[in-house]
């Protein structure tokens, strides 16, 4: 017996030792030598219709797949032309003119035209699709009216081909950000033909989106898609522009955690990982495939104003102003995130005019104004957040610096994801975790979720001042006067305080060197059009 | 025999059915929906969906109406992968659940059954207590704790394996199969060191020994079949419960299984999903069991006989 299990350990230990000393390509060799780039993106797609889905996820091969009117350049964030070679806009900025490239084409080679635009805006204003994004279009004359079946006839909106190449556009208003809507994922042309093959113009989720089925305009299409496994694209040699792309596939693999992204970074199984956990961010500091950018979102906390003692401003105040946010940028978040003490994020063509004070002996007289001298008689409310470690630690230091420096106690909440949810949308929180990535680079699209009708608002907190504000800039034509009327509602918005901004996001990527021409912005956009891959030299 | 397995069946049909309805209404109960997102959904456009997905029906005609789609096969379409229906995910999901259990099962068997023979044979010894010791880390430790460290070792520190995926480079499915395995390799060597001791003791044994045939022989010739028969009885739930566990070594691995999807679709409120996996892991269970038992039946001839009585 023991010469048999010698000679198996002994046949055991080479097999080992085969496996372990044989040549293994790392997966990101043999994608630098086919041009096939591996990158880690979150969870798995749920659908690829850009119509309809709503997370970061989805939207990031939707990018790939399809091709807006407009695009933006992917370090300034300029307009630049896509499927629209050129446009006019009319004196009183309301009517666009977009003209369409003669060699835009779809995936299957027919003729890309101006009246797909129309198809593809007529379904995300169906009622029945339920687009969440249909509000967007809203921009559009007639938009609302036809979304909410106020008008049946589609060719009251304002939206029309004049020509097969030509596309125009009515809005409702002077929108000084509509070029800067279109590259939305919502805004995309879809193939109305490919969908009504596969179901009905206006029904969600039929089987188009399959890659056997699928029709699309951008760069790449899709050829396999496994779920929970990967989404494979590759280059579409009828884009118009094919010429530019260099990348052979595109591998997109869900893999949930960022630790777990990290670990395949290192073991060689990813070119690009989309998001780097904060403990690691030090160790790739000198790192050249750590990638930091800011990101055009803002980290805050809500309060539910309807309640006691939140429903007094001076409360919301000190609250706000007695926390240090340097400290938990510095030691908790540790992406270099800036800290905030206003809503929206600043841009070259926007700046706060306020900024609320971190003054802790300011917060401390307002507390004790509103009747809680030194914490005295303050009730004990409650912080929830998501389950997480990072918003857990944030939490954690808060309520110590709270309790420190205001002298009150605050419970801490764990919530799962859903449940968190469900509690948020229902006002049943006291304080809340939250945040807002912005869709667009204007700071509407951080100020018009706090108009008293926006579902998002969640804070219970209204002023018609303010809404009267937001109303004035989105019919204001003058870009220096929308500024200041922008500027006074978020002063409004931060004296007020229903909700408390802690950090604006930084990003924080790794992105293997043998990836070129990658290119980070603010709104986080991924392009594969021009990225390569070259294998450095050891 | 036939009525044996006859009336394991009509028994698993109240199992199945309980297990379909405590879910379906236990899952409901939960708070958070489906299209619970971060941005607050319109509630014109809520409506619309709760429509399209029948929800604005009462719960008991969503269930009757899911049980009635259910006896045809259906198991509805997902909430969250919205372009696919929850039999498309048990098929994508299956294949990778399958493989991974049956790779898990058979370095089991060889690890297992190697140490259990090899501990039994020189037993209370040195080489006895060292493969027993690891067997009862083994069934000690949780996968979610052998896994990241497995990981971490052959993976990142010494580089020999790949540290996710499943299929997509050589090598990806051996530390996930040792990981699921492990626990299992633990157990038979326990079963099998126990059978086997018991079979070394008996006289045939002592005979063979006496008449001078080699160890190898009397092991795998005389000692075998008698020494691993209550491994064979384990086998049954062994294979159910490696198919309807491994969602903690596929999340670590990020392997394609049904497991993930469990979990996916636990954090999405996906309904259907949840529901059509937990009927299937039930059926499974059940089918397993069943398939055990009637092996373990057709092996030994006294268990045999007294079902013969009994019925």
């Amino acid at each position: 017996m023991m010469k048999i299990s010698m000679k198996f350990s002994v046949l055991l230990m080479s097999v080992v030792f085969l496996v372990a000393c044989g040549e293994r390509k790392r997966l990101v060799d043999i994608g630098n030598e086919k041009q096939i780039l591996y990158i880690a993106n979150g969870a798995d797609p749920a659908d690829i219709d850009p119509q309809i889905t709503t997370g970061s996820v989805e939207h990031r091969i939707e990018g790939a797949l399809f091709e807006p009117l407009l695009t933006k350049n992917l370090t300034t964030l300029e307009i630049e032309p896509a499927l629209a070679e050129s446009w006019t806009v009319s004196e009183d900025g309301l009517v666009y003119e977009f003209k369409i490239r003669d060699n835009a084409v779809w995936s299957n080679g027919d003729n890309l035209i101006a009246e797909d635009f129309v198809q593809s805006w007529r379904r995300v204003l169906s009622a029945k699709l339920g687009s969440e994004w249909a509000t967007y279009l809203y921009v559009l004359k007639n938009g609302e009216a036809y979304h909410t079946g106020k008008i049946k006839d589609f060719s009251e909106v304002g939206v029309e081909a004049v020509s097969e190449k030509v596309l125009r556009v009515t809005l409702s208003g002077p929108t000084p950000y509509f070029l800067q809507l279109l590259d939305h994922n919502c805004m995309y042309p879809v193939h109305i033909k490919t969908i009504l093959k596969h179901g009905e113009f206006d029904e969600r989720s039929t089987p188009w989106t399959r890659p056997e089925n699928f029709v699309g305009s951008g760069p790449f299409v899709p050829v396999e898609w496994v779920p929970n496994k990967v989404f494979v694209m590759a280059k579409n040699p009828l884009y118009w522009n094919h010429e530019r792309i260099k990348l052979s596939e595109v591998h997109v693999l869900p893999v949930e955690g960022t630790l777990a992204m990290e670990r395949m970074y290192r073991a060689g199984q990813l070119h690009v990982v989309e998001k780097l956990p904060p403990a690691k961010i030090a160790s790739y500091k000198n790192d050249p495939a750590l990638h930091s950018f800011p990101l055009y979102g803002t980290y805050f906390y809500r309060f539910n104003t309807t309640i006691k003692p939140l429903n007094d401003v001076r409360v919301r105040q000190a609250l706000s102003y007695a926390i240090d946010r340097g400290q938990i940028t510095k030691t908790i978040s540790r992406g270099g995130e800036p800290v905030m003490r206003s809503l929206v994020p600043i841009t070259p063509a926007y700046k706060p005019s306020y900024q609320f004070p971190e003054d802790i002996a300011l917060a401390q007289k307002l507390l004790a104004e509103a009747g809680f001298p030194e914490g005295k008689g303050f009730p004990k409310l409650t912080l929830t957040y998501n389950t997480l470690d990072e918003h857990q630690k944030i939490a954690v230091a808060i309520q110590q610096m709270w309790k420190k420096n205001l002298g009150i106690d605050i419970h801490l909440q764990n919530q799962e994801w859903k449940v968190f949810l469900a509690n948020q949308h229902q006002m049943n929180y006291e304080i809340s975790r939250a945040s807002w990535i912005g869709d667009y680079v204007d700071p509407n699209t951080f100020l018009e979720i706090f108009i008293a009708s926006s579902g998002n608002n969640e804070t219970g907190w209204s002023s018609a001042e303010y809404d009267d504000l937001i109303r004035a800039a989105s019919l204001e034509k003058d870009l220096d006067a929308r500024v200041k009327i922008m500027q006074e509602a978020e002063k409004i918005l931060m004296t007020e305080l229903p909700i408390m901004p802690i950090y604006g996001y930084s990003w924080n990527r790794l992105v293997s060197p043998s990836v070129k021409n990658w290119q980070d912005n603010v709104q986080d956009y991924f392009s594969f059009t021009d990225v390569y891959l070259a294998q450095d030299k050891k | 025999m036939l009525l044996f397995i006859l009336k394991r069946i009509l028994q698993a049909i109240p199992v199945l059915l309980l297990v379909s309805a405590v879910t379906f209404f236990m899952v409901r109960a939960a708070p958070g929906g489906p299209f619970d997102a971060e941005r607050a959904v319109p509630p014109d456009v809520l409506k619309h969906l709760n429509e399209r997905y029948h929800l604005d029906d009462p719960l008991w005609k969503q269930y009757l109406d899911y049980m009635g789609n259910l006896l045809q096969g259906d198991f509805g379409p997902s909430f969250k992968y919205t372009t696919h229906t929850v039999n498309d995910l048990i098929a994508a999901g299956l294949p990778a659940t399958a493989e991974l259990s049956l790779y898990a099962i058979l370095f089991a068997l060889v690890v297992g059954l190697t140490a259990g023979i090899f501990a039994s044979l020189k037993s209370n010894t040195l080489q006895d207590y060292i493969p027993m010791s690891a067997a009862m880390i083994g069934i000690c430790m949780p996968t979610f704790v052998l896994g990241p460290i497995l990981l971490l070792v052959f993976g990142i520190w010494l580089g020999w394996l790949p540290v996710a995926g499943w299929g997509q480079i050589a090598g990806d499915k051996i530390l996930p199969s040792v990981t699921l395995g492990f626990a299992y390799a633990a157990y038979i060597a326990r079963i099998s060191r126990g059978g086997m001791l018991d079979v070394l003791s008996q006289d045939y044994i002592r005979t063979a020994k006496a008449k001078g045939l080699s160890t190898a022989r009397i092991i795998f010739v005389h000692a075998l079949r008698g020494g691993i028969t209550p491994v064979i009885s384990f086998l049954g739930p062994a294979i159910a419960g490696l198919l309807a566990g491994s969602f903690v070594v596929e999340s670590i691995f990020q392997i394609p299984g049904l497991g993930r999807f469990y979990v996916m679709a636990a954090f999405n409120r996906d309904y259907t999903l949840i529901l059509g996996l937990t009927i299937f892991f039930a059926f499974l269970i059940v089918l397993f069991n069943l398939l055990a038992d009637i092996v373990l039946v057709w092996l030994n001839p006294k268990v045999r006989q007294d079902l013969g009585g009994k019925q």
